[in-house]
């Protein structure tokens, strides 16, 4: 069984991002990028299910030639050979979508994970985005993943509490949080994830349309909030919430 | 422009989330409602008296019985065929169907819209809301999801739309719905509650969140909310999980206790008209974005604050 997983190079989510003064969008020059959260969980659920019929993790990236630094984290992580498609333009989820499934028409793998957002556009739409142009089940927010032969029984975070779907087999699933703990790359693994096969290709190459439909006309900072008082004990606390009318 | 809005039921009522995603329809054009489900006379009543809507439409069938987006998505790709734009909430139910529609339509979707600015221009944050972005979508027809907390509601009642029945376009067979387990909370719903109390992972276990967190909470009427932090150590379920991953919240009174304040939570609540903050750390993050903050140490301060409350 063959398993796709889509990642993302992404601004690391440890690092606040600043607006350029311009108004163009998010200073992206000299900062550390990492592969995005989610899609350490969606590689890692690929890896976890090596033992449950998984023979082969393909990982995939749409973006600029350092995103080649990100595919050999995951294959470093364990996937087994990666694809990069350059694109000198952002392509948004839609254009990721199409590449996605030209990618899937190719190699026809049996699942497809993605993480369920990316921390940068924070869209949360390429994976249901694929599962609608593929025509196959979707199960967004998975927190619990289970594989047999034929389909996928999925647990999903929704408001409220959980929801378990089942699919047939192929589907799409993008993960959520809980669903596992990623593992750290060994430094023999990084070493070896170099000799790890990574092709790289062009959007063009797939005769996919990525231009945008969107444009950004400008990024602005969010509106400050006020600094605030410091109360002296809880007396002080009360008498305040009194005032606002929150307490009686 | 005509806009069709999904609306968020658990069959049996209309949820609030649908009345902020009216609000933002009607900034674009005619509102027309769609209630999806098995059973659901009573939601499309309800959804029939919100103020602005003109016309319900009622998809009454098996295959829509848990809003599973293969068999959601086709109806509402039929259905935009002769409509400008679908508008959903931005719950997990609206973000999980309104992509697969928009890729059905070949259009890309605005998620997490803030604001409407004209018929194709939106603003959205980005990078867990430490940025906002204005864009213009070039797409013939709309699709987007509204953050709720950023539209005022609808009125619930003082509408007379039409009903209309629609016909579901069956199960696709991709997908089964096997189960479920919702969470007891007998408290206000995060994203609809008034007041908030949020516990992190200062509270150090379950037992102790429960008995610190839970009466001050009820003595302020507020709901309960806590941090990923919180949530990943098991002191609380995961749908209490308030941040960029978790329930975006704009409550008039928020109060975060033993919450440090990273970025990713801050992201679920910043919007919060006032906020609280009770933590020991003096230059906890928090406290930059607090209104109110009190720095001294939890098991003492919170048992104090909810008995002096309750008097």
């Amino acid at each position: 069984m063959k398993v796709l997983v889509p990642v993302k190079r992404v601004l690391d989510y440890n690092v606040k991002p600043r607006v350029k003064a311009d108004g163009t969008g998010v200073d992206l020059a000299n900062v550390k990028m990492s592969m995005n959260p989610f899609d350490e969980i969606a590689v890692e659920e690929a890896i976890r299910l090596k033992d449950k019929g998984v023979t082969e993790i393909v990982v995939v990236s749409i973006g600029e030639l350092k995103a080649q630094e990100t595919l050999r984290t995951a294959l470093a992580m364990g996937a087994d050979r990666a694809i990069l498609i350059t694109s000198e333009e952002k392509v948004e989820p839609l254009g990721v979508a199409k590449l996605l499934k030209a990618v899937v028409d190719e190699e026809k793998p049996d699942l497809v994970i993605l993480g369920k957002q990316a921390i940068d556009d924070d869209n949360n739409q390429t994976g249901q985005m694929l599962a609608g142009l593929l025509g196959v089940g979707q199960a967004t927010f998975a927190s619990k993943v289970e594989l047999t032969a034929d389909s996928v029984t999925v647990t999903r975070e929704v408001d409220g509490g959980l929801e378990t779907e089942k699919l047939k087999l192929p589907a799409v699933v993008t993960t959520d949080l809980r669903l596992n703990e990623p593992r750290y790359a060994s430094l023999p693994n990084i070493m070896k994830a170099k000799s790890k096969p990574l092709a790289t290709k062009t959007a063009a190459e797939y005769g996919v349309d990525v231009s945008p439909r969107l444009t950004t006309l400008k990024v602005t900072e969010p509106g400050k909030r006020q600094a605030g008082v410091k109360v002296a004990d809880v007396d002080e606390l009360v008498m305040k919430l009194k005032a606002m009318g929150v307490a009686k | 422009m005509s806009v069709l809005v999904w609306v968020e039921h658990d069959g049996k009522a209309v949820k609030d989330a649908t009345l902020a995603a009216v609000t933002a329809a009607a900034r674009l054009g005619e509102v027309e409602a769609l209630v999806a489900g098995q059973g659901v006379d009573g939601v499309a009543q309800e959804a029939a008296k919100i103020a602005g809507v003109t016309k319900v439409l009622v998809a009454d069938d098996a295959s829509l019985g848990h809003a599973l987006a293969e068999n959601v998505a086709p109806l509402v790709v039929e259905l935009m065929g002769s409509r400008d734009a679908f508008v959903a909430p931005a719950t997990t139910t609206g973000k999980n169907i309104a992509p697969r529609v928009a890729a059905l339509l070949d259009v890309m979707q605005i998620s997490e819209v803030l604001s409407v600015e004209s018929a194709d221009t939106f603003t959205r944050p980005i990078y867990a809301g430490n940025a906002i972005a204005t864009v213009q979508s070039k797409d013939g027809k709309k699709v987007l999801t509204i953050r709720g907390t950023a539209f005022e509601k609808a009125a619930a009642e003082g509408g007379s739309a039409a009903i209309e029945q629609v016909s579901a376009k069956g199960d696709q067979g991709l997908s089964s719905f096997e189960g479920s387990e919702i969470a007891q909370n007998a408290r206000p719903e995060l994203t609809s509650a008034k007041i908030i109390v949020s516990g992190g992972r200062a509270l150090g276990s379950e037992e102790q969140f429960h008995q610190l967190i839970d009466p001050l909470a009820d003595a302020l009427g507020a709901g309960v909310g806590a941090s990923r932090a919180a949530v990943d150590a098991g002191y609380a379920p995961n749908d209490y999980q308030v941040g960029q991953t978790g329930k975006i919240v704009a409550p008039e009174v928020y109060v975060a206790v033993g919450i440090s304040g990273a970025i990713q939570h801050l992201a679920g609540m910043k919007d919060s008209k006032t906020i609280i903050a009770i933590n020991k750390d003096e230059d906890a993050p928090i406290f930059q974005v607090a209104d109110l903050g009190l720095v001294g140490d939890l098991f003492k301060v919170v048992p104090e604050l909810t008995e002096k409350l309750a008097v």
